[in-house]
């Protein structure tokens, strides 16, 4: 832990490594994630950020060092429990990930429905997070369907409706303009300001500016600086 | 579980063709499998008929006194799995034969002589009407000093029953072949159905789905085909035997025996087995796909 002030790192990476054959896509990354904070993961393009994401909910395996969530280790979490490990995170994805064959609606609340909650529980909360990203309206449509900025809140509607300790957003701004990336962010904001831990990875330094929050550097699968702006 | 059903309902709307194909091939493998199972149930009655009049018929030397027929009656019904013993005197055997060839009874009256020996008839206890304890009584009374002959529908029941015996185990070779076959067909179209939704399966278990919540619907799905599969299948058997039974029924009742068609035990076995094949496809298809 940094500083002296208490505070609880829910994600710790130690000396993790992460490679696709001979090409090192992450190298020898420390870096601890404080419950409750706004932090940037930023860095050019295939500087690591997305793979990093990933390993945090074992999309992917660490090649070498300890990843641990809230106290678990990653390499020791068998099989059967990773569903339970990933409930841990609301993830946005940088290609959103929602399913094409169905609607709004039920994207967002599989989500509910695979933690196994009463359907009249599920319609509240799907209903109720959808009004807050205002895709209220488009309840019954299909993604294909949707602009990107549209897509991009149903993405983040799903990722919030479990009520994660930490969102991983990648991306969350990259393909949209500015009115849209700003709403967006203003959301993510203020599931933060509502006590949950949200990472950004994104390589938007304009987004960053603006907005606050510590900020980590990769380049080229390196840690390369750790600033509070 | 209303969840599930209705996530499988929806997987086959969407995956139409594919599904109509399976439940089609189920159909016609449960077609086969229940024509056979027709074909032995009817087969067993008829000969279930044809065992009930079976009987020993026990001819005696000429020259066997009137004294000892009493005592031998005894001994014989005193065998394993004698039902009843009846004497049928020479005279007696003399009539029933002029009865039965009354048009040719000018042949009967030229003899001189009754040439019929002395005879009983042998009915045997239900659970010995099978054929190796036909045989065995037979030969046991055959050794009796007294016997001359004993005759009983040796070759053509016992040809018969060797061909029913094949067919039977023909039968169940083949069901096991449509079994395995038809588990196959499942396994592919299910495959074939995860595959267009690997994308869907793998933002599912992103999203922190565990594996059952993922498989179940897909069970659903499988067990649905099995089930589809195998009425049509029987339905199928139903229009052909009805089709069949009007032209055969004439010829055969004319004894006791009455075609018919499957019994609900049986058509029940058939459709649950329909869907356990159903439920295997599935499994099989699964367990490969679903490997981290
Ligand atoms: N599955 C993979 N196989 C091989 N190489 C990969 C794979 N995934 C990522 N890489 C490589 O690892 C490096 C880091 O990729 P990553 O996607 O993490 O970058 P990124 O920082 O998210 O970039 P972007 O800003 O473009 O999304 C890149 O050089 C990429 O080519
Ligand atoms: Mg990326």
């Amino acid at each position: 832990m940094t500083g002296g002030e208490e505070k609880y790192a829910i994600v710790r990476l130690f000396h993790v490594y992460r490679s696709y054959g001979p090409k090192n896509a992450l190298v020898d990354i420390t870096l601890d994630i404080y419950k409750n904070e706004f932090l940037f993961i930023s860095g050019p393009s295939g500087a690591g950020k997305t793979t990093l994401l990933k390993l945090l909910y074992i999309a992917e395996p660490v090649s070498d060092g300890q990843i641990l969530v809230d106290g678990m280790n990653l390499s020791r979490i068998p099989r059967k429990k990773i569903p339970f490990l990933r409930r841990n995170f609301g993830i946005v994805f940088q290609d959103y990930k929602l399913i094409p064959t169905k609607t709004v609606y039920e994207n967002v609340s599989l989500v509910l429905e695979a933690k196994g909650q009463k359907q009249r529980m599920i319609q509240k909360k799907v209903n109720s997070v959808l009004r807050t990203v205002g895709m209220e309206q488009r309840l019954n449509a299909l993604p294909p369907s949707l602009s990107g900025g549209e897509q991009q809140r149903v993405a983040i509607a799903r990722a919030v409706v479990g009520d994660p300790k930490i969102i991983l957003a990648d991306e969350p701004t990259g393909s949209l303009d500015t009115e849209s990336a700003g709403f967006i962010f203003n959301l993510l904001k203020g599931f933060h300001t509502r006590g949950t831990t949200v990472v950004i990875a994104t390589h938007d330094r304009e987004l960053i500016r603006k907005s606050g929050g510590r900020v980590v550097n990769l380049n080229a699968g390196r840690l390369i600086e750790t600033s509070d702006i | 579980m209303r969840l599930y059903l209705k996530r499988a309902i929806q997987d086959i709307r969407q995956n139409r063709f594919l599904n109509a194909v399976t439940i089609i091939t189920i159909a016609l493998s449960i077609l086969i499998v229940s024509s056979f199972a027709l074909f032995f149930i009817n087969t067993s009655d008829l000969m279930n008929t044809w065992r009930e009049g079976v009987r020993i018929m026990v001819y005696l030397m000429p020259a066997t006194p009137a004294a000892e027929i009493p005592g031998l009656q005894k001994k014989m019904l005193g065998m394993y799995g004698v039902h009843e013993v009846r004497f049928i005197s020479r005279d007696d055997a003399l009539k029933q034969l002029r009865g039965q060839m009354r048009r040719q009874s000018a042949l009967l009256e030229n003899l001189k002589e009754n040439p019929l020996p002395d005879g009983f008839e042998v009915r045997m206890i239900d659970a010995s009407r099978n054929w190796e304890k036909i045989e065995k009584l037979a030969v046991q009374i055959e050794d009796l000093p007294q016997v001359e002959e004993v005759e009983y529908g040796r070759k053509w029941l016992g040809r018969f029953t060797n061909i029913f015996n094949l067919f039977t185990l023909a039968g169940y070779g083949l069901g096991a072949l449509f079994f395995v076959a038809a588990v196959f067909f499942v396994a592919n179209t299910i495959r074939l159905v995860l595959y267009t939704r690997r994308d869907e399966i793998e933002i599912m278990r992103l999203v922190g789905a565990e594996d059952q919540f993922i498989k179940i619907p897909f069970y659903i799905e499988g067990i649905i085909q099995g089930a589809l599969g195998g009425i049509i299948g029987l339905l199928l058997l139903f229009i052909v035997f009805l089709a069949i039974s009007s032209n055969v029924a004439q010829d055969f009742t004319a004894g006791p025996f009455q075609i018919r068609f499957l019994p609900l035990h049986i058509l029940f076995s058939i459709i649950s087995s329909s869907m356990i094949v159903g439920w295997l496809g599935c499994l099989v298809s699964l367990k490969q796909f679903l490997k981290p």
